[in-house]
């Protein structure tokens, strides 16, 4: 066992723990994290698996680099919308969750 | 226990095993694309190969990427508060805070233009360039000092467009001499990136720093407030 493989089994059992956050939890704010949490799992997979024997792979890094700067979008762009709901509706979960 | 909970739990559990297991019983790869990068990165223009990869290679990627962080950008500008900022509760009016940043905003306006130079040759380059500028707005934001009304002038949205509009043109440039979009004549790659580079790096800059700027603290009179002082 190499230690870019542990880094890809440690990337999936982050991914099943952040989809596991994503379906528990009904609150807004945990749900973005166990998204993030799930992101960044999917980039050790993907870091660690292509890196296992041959060495640092730039494509795989300048991909997790380019997710990283889109994960980042995309959370500020939910904590934005998540606030307009709270300011709107006084809630911190959607309707159907309620 | 709620069955809903096991019940994910469950799948969870077996989503984590059936990737273990894909990670553990992979095929072999075909071809090794470090090998291929490195063969042909003295045409890219730079030295370092994930910018190549970042800047020449996949730059589409990149081109995509800075459009969704503009995107994200124009939706927070569309969903900001009608009304007028409240008068500015994020500052903390603290002399030392205040006495820190002289020291050390012009220290990461340097380190963020060394980053952006060192992409050429070693990690660095625009994004983490954009982020320590972004983080330097922040700080400046946190200690009360605000650039006036900047975030709602023509010029702040032609920043917020630079980085894009910079990389559209190098790429329908690279159409207008022969090339197909985005594949820059090897001679000319290394300013055509450096150029890029350049435009994106205040974009992305000036974009993150528009996300947490556009989402200014609630005044005390919302619901929340009030539950919590009810409690």
């Amino acid at each position: 066992m190499s230690n870019a493989l542990l880094f890809a089994w440690t990337g999936a059992a982050l991914c099943g723990l952040g989809l596991f956050g994503f379906i528990v939890h009904k609150h807004l704010m945990r749900r973005l994290l166990a998204f993030n949490i799930m992101g960044s799992g999917c980039f050790l997979m993907l870091v660690g698996l292509a890196q296992d024997g041959r060495g640092p792979d730039p494509i795989p890094q300048a991909l997790v680099l380019t997710g990283i700067v889109v994960a980042v979008a995309s959370t500020a762009l939910a904590l934005v919308i998540f606030r307009r709901w709270f300011r709107l509706s006084g809630k911190v979960r959607l309707p159907e969750d309620a | 226990m709620n069955p809903r909970t096991v019940c994910a739990a469950v799948m969870c559990g077996m989503l984590v095993g059936l990737l273990g297991l894909a990670i553990t019983m992979r095929p072999e790869a075909v071809i090794t694309l470090p090998e291929r990068v490195a063969a042909e990165l003295s045409r890219s223009g730079v030295s370092h190969p994930v910018t190549a990869v970042l800047l020449n290679f996949r730059s589409l990627d990149t081109l995509l990427e800075i459009g969704v962080l503009l995107l994200a950008v124009v939706v927070a500008y569309a969903l900001r508060e009608t009304q007028a900022d409240p008068a500015d509760r994020m500052g903390l009016d603290n002399r030392l805070l205040h006495a820190v940043i002289a020291w050390l905003f012009p220290l990461m306006l340097l380190v963020a233009g060394y980053l952006l130079w060192a992409g050429a040759t070693r990690p660095g380059g625009a994004f983490q360039a954009g982020a320590l500028l972004a983080a330097a707005g922040v700080l400046l934001r946190l200690a009360g000092i605000r650039p006036s009304d900047f975030a709602h002038t023509l010029g702040a949205r032609a920043v917020l467009v630079f980085g894009l509009a910079v990389f559209l043109a190098v790429g329908l440039g690279a159409m207008a001499v022969g090339g197909h979009f985005l594949e820059y004549p090897p001679a000319w790659a290394s300013p055509f990136i450096f150029g890029v580079e350049l435009a994106l790096m205040l974009s992305i800059g000036f974009a993150l720093f528009s996300l947490f700027e556009l989402a200014p603290p609630h005044p005390v009179s919302n619901k929340g407030a009030r539950e919590r002082s009810e409690t």
